[in-house]
This record gives C-alpha cells, structure tokens and sequence, in this order.
C-alpha cells in the first residue's frame, strides 16, 4: 500500500524554505546591483580588491586555526581520560564545556582585561603578542562547548577502553595509543568540532573588538556601517563559505577508513617514528 | 616452580572483595581455562593478569619474574578480547603489525611475521581488509593474531567466542587449541560455557564466588567434582537425597529402595541424610548386567536434545532426570509411563555436604 502524498509536510518544508531562501536571494540580488543599471560582481571584486579584507581574514584564519589546535589538544585528551579514568565526574566536564553558552563573551574579554592587564602578575593584554595569544584562547573558550561535545560523541561510538587495554596489552605506551589508535578515529568528529570553530571565530566581533584586534569581524561591521554594497557581497560569501564547510565536515563525518582519498594520518606518522 | 604464579591474590573494588585468595600455577605451554557463573572474578583475575587491575594483596609471577605492579605495557602479553577490540582505523596487515612496529622491529621483519601469522590463521588474501568489512569470526581470528604476533610469554583470552554463532564457536575453539598447541604458548582462556572448557582445557579452574573452587584436569572436574557447586555447574547432575542405613557397611536408602555405596560415607549431614550425584548419562533404560541398582517411578518430562533425548522422571516425590540414546528401534517411554531405570553403583559420588 502506498503512502499518499504528504502535503502538509511538505507545504511546511518549502515555506520554510522560502523564508531563507528569499531574504538570501534579494540580498544577492542587491549584492549585484552596484554598478548603476547592470547586473555586475563589481561589490564581490571591489572586496576582493581590498587590502584590509584580505589582511584581516589572513589574520581571523590564522587565530582560528591556532583555536583549533589548542582546542584539540585540550579537548581529545581531557575527553578521553574522563571516558576512560573518571567517568562519574563526566557530568561535571560537561557542565564546565556549556560555560562558555551562558558566559557572555563581552563578560569572558572583561575578565581577561583585568587578568592579564598591563599591571597584572602576567600583563598578556600588554602587548601586540600577548592580546593576540588572550584571543585565541578565546575562541577556544567560546568553541569549547562544541569542540567537546563532538568529540566526546565520537569517543561514544567507539569502545576507548577496550582500544586502550589492546593497545596496552601490545606494548604501546598511553601517548602512542592517544596518537596512533585513540586520535585517528575520532578525528571525523575532530573535524567537525574544528569546522564549527572555525565558523565561530572567524567572523567573531565581540572578543576581537574589545581586544582591539585586526580581525575580520570588526571589519565586516565596519564595512556595514561605511559601505552599501560590499556588505552584502560579504554575506554572501561568508554564507557560502559556511555551507562549504558544513559539506566538508559532512564528508569527513561519513568518510570510513580505507577509502584513500584523504591521506592516512597514521601510516605518515609511523613512518616518522621509525625514521 | 610453575611458568605463571598466582599466589593468594585478593581484589576488592571498594568494599566488594571479588577475589578472595585465588592460587594458581600454570605450566609453561599449558591451557587453563577458568570457568564460572557471571560474576565470580574469571575477568578480574585475568585483568589481573594482565596488569589492567592491581591486586589489593597478593602476588603475581610470570617466568619467574614479579609483575605484580608492572605495567601491563611491559608485560608481553597477549590479550584477546570478548569484543574483538580490533583498531577500526586499520587494516588487517596494520592491526598485526601494530605490537611488532612497537617492539622496534624493522619494516622487512614486521612484514614477515605478519604474513607469518597471516598464514598461521587463513586469512592472507585479507590482508588489506579493514575491521568492518568482516565477520566476528574473521575478526577474532586477527585479533588473535595481532596478540600473538609478538611472540608473548603468556595469551590471556577472556570469553573470545561469546558474540560468535555456536557453529564458528566450535570451529573457531579447535583453532584456537590447534594454534596453541602448535606455538606451545601458555595460555589462560576464561569461559562460562562447560563444554567449551571440557573440549579444549589441560587443566580447568572451576571458580566460584571469588575462589577457585576446583583445579584439576577435565576427566576430574567432570567426574570428581570436589564441591557440590563444581559438581552442580559441570555437566548436568542429579543430587538425591538419600537417609543413611547404615554407615558401616555403607548402605542408604533412596525412598524405600536399599543401596549399596562403593565408597566409605564420609559427609552426613546432622540429620542423618547424604547427597548423592548421579549424571543422567548414568542411567540406562534396558537392564544391563553392571547396573546393579534399578530405581522405579513415573516419566514426568521428555526433552529432545538431538542424538539424545533427556527425560525426567518421579521417584517417590524426587526428580531424576535420565538420558537415553535417540534409537527408533528401541521403546522409549512417553510421559505418564512407569518405567525403571538401572544405573551401577559405582557411578554415585557421594558429594561433600
Ligand atoms: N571496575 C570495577 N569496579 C567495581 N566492581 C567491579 C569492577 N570490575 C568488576 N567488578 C565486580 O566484580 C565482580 C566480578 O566481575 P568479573 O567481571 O570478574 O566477573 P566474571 O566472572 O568475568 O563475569 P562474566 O562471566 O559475567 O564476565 C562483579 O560483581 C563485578 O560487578
Ligand atoms: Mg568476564
């Protein structure tokens, strides 16, 4: 027997639907329009053009990149032990990694200022270097939530206590099991913790302005405040951006060990210990 | 002294001691199965070990060596897992070579031995197979492998067939005792199924509630059974009630029916009775010159079993259950029958309380 043909549902799904996809449509439409009487991506061309906006994504990629590294190397580690050695105190771990959701980041960059201010026992906010460093570590705050949550998803779906006892039991010591056994298959859910961290860090204005940084985000609002058209191009383009990576992350999620069109971590690396 | 010493180990989680004081010695190329109800300590003795776990007191030797507090890392031994516990990441080849890479062999000799255990196991054209693409019993063979590729001093196996299909579990048990016999590799393989341990086992430890209740070959544990729980756990055993007649001359009385007992009666209870164990193989159906003691009641239950058939009948208000050969030319009995069984009193054991 055939279902009859859902209606409703679909009514629903497409007038959902139009209500994205309208609003996005104008404003490409208008992203469009800035030479006069012509369809044109002179807006798109004039962006790309502009030396501040390369200069402050290069700058935004660059702290969002180093987010995620420190975030990997604080959040697989710390997940995999609380899995492992502490799984009573794992509620808590996970209150603490939802923090950052209830902390506003205007409250987060105030607590760094009067931390790490010039006349603090470590004056980080002194200089170039050191508020560069307070904003990373920012973004890895404000992506904690989710970096932890995707990675201690993907340590579910595998038995780590089990893998750990086998690797031991083989003669591997805790950092070679983390590195060669542990790492390379959470590294799906790795990967889409790292490509929501960089989709929240690098159009970020808050932490970035506050910290006075050269950061894409404050320039995105500034461009909105100066600009009529190039904003909306910019919209477009972040938009794009951020549906390539959620395809991205889609395809390291479902992507199995063995199809080799992504380069496997673990052979390279062995390769370098033996060296 | 014995290859692996387990002397008086205790391990309490909290304040549950699960292991109360286990001994064991194990030969060197021997293969001991520890066989128990869930939850009597079989893991955690092997975890033991192993090094996963510390005993609370205790100590463990292997090789003459204490291990009791090393690092499981630095032990050399193989471990084979319920779950097969293969790294999903990597390949068949990879998962063996995995404990050689470690050991520092070079690329050459890792290959080598892996093909060599890829041989040893069946599975060479699936060398670049990953987990996934592979049934249980194919997986639990290149576990197996991956434990013994780097030649351990001892392979620890803790229910390895359990999430296997009954037919692989028999095929699979048989390679496993051949690959063990063929390395001389001594091994504890831990189980909870009788017929498992009875098949492959040198030696069996029946434990029970923390102790091992029982060491001893499987012709002992089956027809010596040292406890009244060893002797209920293994196989199946009818236990009878049986009054004390006359313990000089060793007589008891089955209801009204007067025994005669091959051995002294050691074990009475206060109330003047004993236990006795009969296997329901004991039984026979037609007399028979060596079954010199026939017992009469009513058939109660048929269960088909296959080339037997288990029946049980009543005693005078006991329940025995007795085995007989599925043979059409004979006349079994149907439920609500009177019939009589005959059984030689030389098969009764006399059980210790
Ligand atoms: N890490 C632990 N913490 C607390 N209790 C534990 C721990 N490990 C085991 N136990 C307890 O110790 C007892 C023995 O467990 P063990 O796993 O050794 O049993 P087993 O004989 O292997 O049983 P099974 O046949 O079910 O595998 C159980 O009651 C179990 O609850
Ligand atoms: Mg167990």
């Amino acid at each position: 027997m055939k279902k009859p043909f859902p209606i409703m549902p679909t009514l629903i799904a497409l007038m959902s639907a139009l209500y994205f996809l309208v609003p996005l449509y104008a404003t490409f439409l208008f992203s469009l329009k800035m030479t006069r009487g012509e369809y044109s991506f002179a807006s798109y061309r004039s962006v790309l053009n502009s030396s501040i906006f390369i200069d402050t994504i290069t700058f935004s990629t660059i702290a969002s990149l180093c987010a995620i590294v420190i975030g990997t190397v604080i959040i697989v580690p710390t997940a995999y032990w609380v899995r492992l050695k502490l799984p009573h105190i794992r509620p808590v771990i996970e209150f603490i990694s939802l923090l950052p959701l209830v902390v506003p980041p205007v409250v987060l960059v105030f607590g760094y200022i009067r931390v790490f201010g010039s006349n603090s026992w470590l004056p980080l906010a002194g200089s170039d270097q050191g508020t560069n460093l307070l904003l990373v570590f920012g973004y890895v705050v404000m992506s904690m939530p989710y970096m932890f949550r995707a990675v201690d998803n993907g340590m579910s779906v595998i038995d780590i206590k089990t893998l750990t006892e086998a690797a031991e039991s083989l003669g591997a010591s805790r950092i070679r099991t983390i590195a060669f056994v542990i790492f390379p298959n959470v590294r799906g859910a790795i990967m889409s913790g790292a490509f929501l961290t960089f989709s929240i860090s690098l159009g970020e204005f808050v932490l970035a302005s506050l910290l006075n940084r050269p950061a894409f985000g404050p320039y995105l609002v500034q461009l909105g405040q100066d600009r009529a058209y190039e904003p909306a191009a910019l919209a477009i383009m972040a938009f794009a951006f951020t549906w390539a990576c959620m395809a991205l992350m889609q395809l390291f999620a479902v992507k199995k060990p063995g199809s080799r069109w992504f380069p496997r971590l673990s052979i390279k690396l062995y390769k370098k210990v033996e060296a | 002294m014995s290859f692996v010493n387990i002397s008086n180990v205790v391990k309490s989680f909290g304040t549950n001691t699960v292991v109360k004081g286990f001994d064991l010695a194990v030969e060197k190329g021997e293969f001991v199965s520890f066989l128990g109800p869930s939850g009597c300590g079989k893991t955690t003795v092997l975890r033991m070990i192993v090094g996963f776990e510390t005993p609370s007191s205790g100590s463990i030797t292997i090789g003459g060596k204490d291990v009791t507090n090393v690092a499981p890392n630095k032990r050399n031994i193989g471990m084979v897992f319920q779950a097969y516990a293969l790294f999903p990441n990597m390949s068949v080849f990879d998962n063996i070579a995995f404990g050689l890479k470690i050991s520092g062999m070079t690329k050459q000799a890792v290959s080598a031995r892996v093909e060599e255990m890829l041989k040893l196991i069946g599975l060479t054209h699936l060398a670049n197979r990953f987990p996934y693409e592979m049934s249980g019993g194919q997986q639990q063979r290149v576990a197996l492998a991956r434990a013994l590729a780097p030649k351990p001093d001892v392979l620890l196996l803790d229910e390895p067939l359990s999430a296997l299909d009954a037919k692989i579990r028999v095929s699979l048990r048989e390679e496993i005792r051949d690959i063990q016999k063929k390395l001389g590799i001594t091994t504890v393989f831990v189980t909870h199924d009788q017929e498992e341990a009875l098949t492959i086992s040198d030696r069996i430890v029946v434990m029970n509630g923390g102790r091992a209740d029982q060491i001893g070959t499987p012709n002992q544990i089956y027809n010596k059974p040292a406890t009244r729980f060893v002797a209920g756990f293994v196989g199946t055993l009818n236990i009878i009630d049986a009054k004390v007649h006359n313990r000089d001359d060793g007589t008891v009385l089955i209801g009204s029916k007067k025994i005669q007992l091959n051995d002294p009666i050691e074990h009475v209870k206060p109330d003047g009775m004993v236990s006795l164990a009969l296997r329901p193989e004991a039984f026979s159906i037609v007399p028979d010159a060596a079954k010199d003691v026939s017992l009469d009641g009513t058939v109660t239950s048929i269960n088909f079993l296959g080339s037997v058939i288990r029946a049980v009948m009543d005693v005078e208000g006991r329940e025995i259950s007795f085995d007989m050969f599925n043979n059409p030319s004979l006349m079994l009995p149907d439920v609500g029958d009177k019939t009589s069984v005959y059984f030689a009193s030389s098969d009764i054991l006399a059980l210790p309380a």
